[in-house]
């Protein structure tokens, strides 16, 4: 992997406003929650939902599917309202500061005839640089070292509807690099990929998250452990466990829909909690 | 009228088609409404081309469709307004581009804010639109012929047309290319724009009205009901010979062009009613490349 070339430019946008913020202690959280409730056409999505993410955090979002993984990521990202609660987002508000956050969606068949190429795919991720959507040389720059960053820059110049569903997946990979300046959210990205892409993605992972806070859900329990250092349970609830408190009992208790008998607390403290 | 150009041409006509025919037909003082009616296919065919592109890749031909269903409310309400009430510098045409964009920014609000019922919504302003067309129509004193607006006339095209489309083809090449890549990004993935900070919603309604527009321009070329075929297919066709957005569009715009040109040659030299000559020439084409490119993916 070619991890060093990756971005030159928006590493040192980072270490540019990282800075200031660490003056003030690190103590500002990246993404903050407070008693929100969403619910989808009378219908109750998530409820009493508190949750801080600290920066340089990696947090794994685990739960069965239809529990409320990906409307989270959606309210965290501002693309749903909560009906109750407030979501700050690099403490703002997420509509204004989401440009900063790199997004892979859960994998969605795009339309197979869509006159597009991969480079167009991932530039798509540099938008919002001005109101034309004109890209500069950084945001061809940014793609194409994203491309190289996902071993697709020979494909930059086909279309994106002739690729593998794999290869698509790390297009969109790709493209939410190109955006990520401070955080990347991932949704089950793991879902269409081959299991060498998957050993390279968290490799990838490991080293972004020296720079930058990583979120991503799954319903594959097994990568937790090996790379995230929390673990948010999301069945309608939200419930934040260290890494290191996984059991098998815990994990029934999370798919089993039961949660009462799980002590957690609210906060990923890097000492976590213990089960009493 | 739909029947052909029987009664108003056969004067002109010499019989047979050679290239030196079309030419002199264009040329005939006598026929002038041949000679706009070519030219306003080909200039209008740029429009169609871009818009066409973008109906075909956001996936909205349903939704043209319901606009160009509306356009015949404005007609009707149009006609009336002129003919009945008095209001004689009120041309139908105003009637139509006023039904036109209402119903894209009714369609675009809904589908934006109703996602649950919008097939229903879009439904309902399709025959409601129609209806409303036909019943002032039918108030309306003197002879008016619905067939005309449904199937088109090439007989209602005069001179200003041609300023109208050139016009038309201005603001869409304008904001087809000022803003190539939102809207590509718009089309490809909603959502991904919208986290951009773009007004997605915004470019949609766009995106309808330049719609609106274009169908209201052409609809007395191939009339209301077979406007939309005649936006999508050569964008449909393109789609399979282009890797980029504005490639498809280049070929949409060439393809449309040759599907109105040729379409009216044939129905002047076998005297057929040129609006369906064209959509079946375009569907013909549409289905040889689409079985085409299925033959090509099985030998593979």
């Amino acid at each position: 992997m070619l991890l060093n070339s990756y971005n030159p430019k928006s590493n040192a946008d980072i270490v540019m406003r990282e800075k200031p913020s660490s003056k003030r202690g690190d103590k500002e959280p990246v993404i903050t929650i407070r008693d929100l409730d969403f619910s989808y056409e009378g219908i109750p999505g998530l409820a009493g939902v508190n949750l801080t993410v600290e920066a340089h955090d990696s947090v794994c979002i685990v739960g069965p599917n239809g529990g409320g993984k990906t409307t989270l990521i959606k309210l965290i990202l501002g693309l749903l309202q909560p009906d109750r609660g407030e979501i700050r987002l690099f403490g703002g508000n997420p509509r204004v500061t989401r440009l900063q956050v790199g997004y892979v969606p859960q994998y969605a068949r795009y339309d197979p005839l869509f006159p597009v190429t991969v480079l167009d795919v991932v530039l798509m991720g540099r938008l919002g640089g001005n109101r034309s959507g004109r890209y500069a040389r950084s945001d061809r720059e940014a793609a194409l070292s994203a491309l190289e960053e996902m071993r697709l820059i020979d494909t930059a110049d086909r279309s994106f509807a002739t690729l593998s569903g794999g290869q698509q997946q790390r297009v969109l990979i790709a493209r939410a690099l190109a955006s990520a300046t401070r955080m990347l959210i991932l949704d089950e990205p793991t879902a269409n990929i081959d299991a060498k892409t998957e050993v390279d993605l968290f490799e990838l992972l490991q080293e972004l998250n020296t720079r930058m806070t990583i979120l991503m859900a799954t319903h594959d329990l097994g990568f937790v452990s090996q790379f995230f250092k929390s673990v948010v349970c999301v069945n309608h609830q939200v419930v934040v466990h260290p890494t290191s408190l996984i059991t098998g009992e815990v994990i029934q208790e999370i798919y089993g829909g039961d949660f009462r008998m799980v002590r957690h607390d609210h906060r990923c403290a890097e000492g976590g909690h213990e089960h009493g | 009228m739909i029947s052909g150009w029987s009664a108003t041409i056969i004067a002109a006509r010499k019989g047979g088609t050679s290239m030196a025919d079309l030419l002199a037909l264009l040329t005939d003082p006598d026929v002038s409404f041949f000679r706009y009616a070519f030219f306003v296919g080909i200039l209008a065919s740029i429009s169609f081309g871009i818009v066409g592109t973008y109906i075909v890749t956001r996936r909205i031909t349903y939704i043209a469709g319901a606009i160009s269903h509306c356009v015949l409310g404005g007609i009707g309400v149009g006609l009336y307004l002129q003919r009945k009430v008095g209001i004689a510098w009120f041309d139908p045409l105003y009637g139509a581009i006023c039904a036109a964009l209402a119903a894209a920014i009714v369609i675009g609000l809904v589908s934006m804010y109703a996602r649950q019922r919008e097939d229903t919504v879009i439904g309902t302003l399709w025959a409601v639109g129609m209806a409303v067309g036909l019943l002032f129509i039918a108030k309306t004193p003197g002879f008016v012929d619905p067939m005309s607006y449904l199937f088109g006339n090439i007989l209602l095209i005069s001179q200003k047309d041609l300023w109208l489309v050139t016009a038309l083809d201005l603001l869409v090449v304008g904001i087809g290319g000022f803003f190539y890549n939102t809207l590509l990004a718009v089309c490809f993935d909603e959502e991904n724009a919208r986290l951009r900070g773009i007004p997605a919603g915004l470019y949609y309604i766009v995106l309808l009205c330049m719609t609106a527009l274009t169908i209201v321009l052409l609809v007395r070329v191939v009339g209301i009901v077979m406007v939309v075929a005649l936006l999508t297919l050569p964008a449909a066709v393109a789609n399979h010979f282009a890797r980029k957005m504005w490639q498809m569009m280049v070929v949409a715009g060439i393809l449309c062009m040759v599907f109105i040109t040729s379409g009216l040659a044939v129905s002047y030299s076998y005297d057929l009613p040129s609006g369906p000559t064209i959509i079946l020439i375009a569907g013909a084409v549409y289905l040889a490349v689409a079985a085409g490119s299925r033959c090509r993916r099985l030998f593979q």
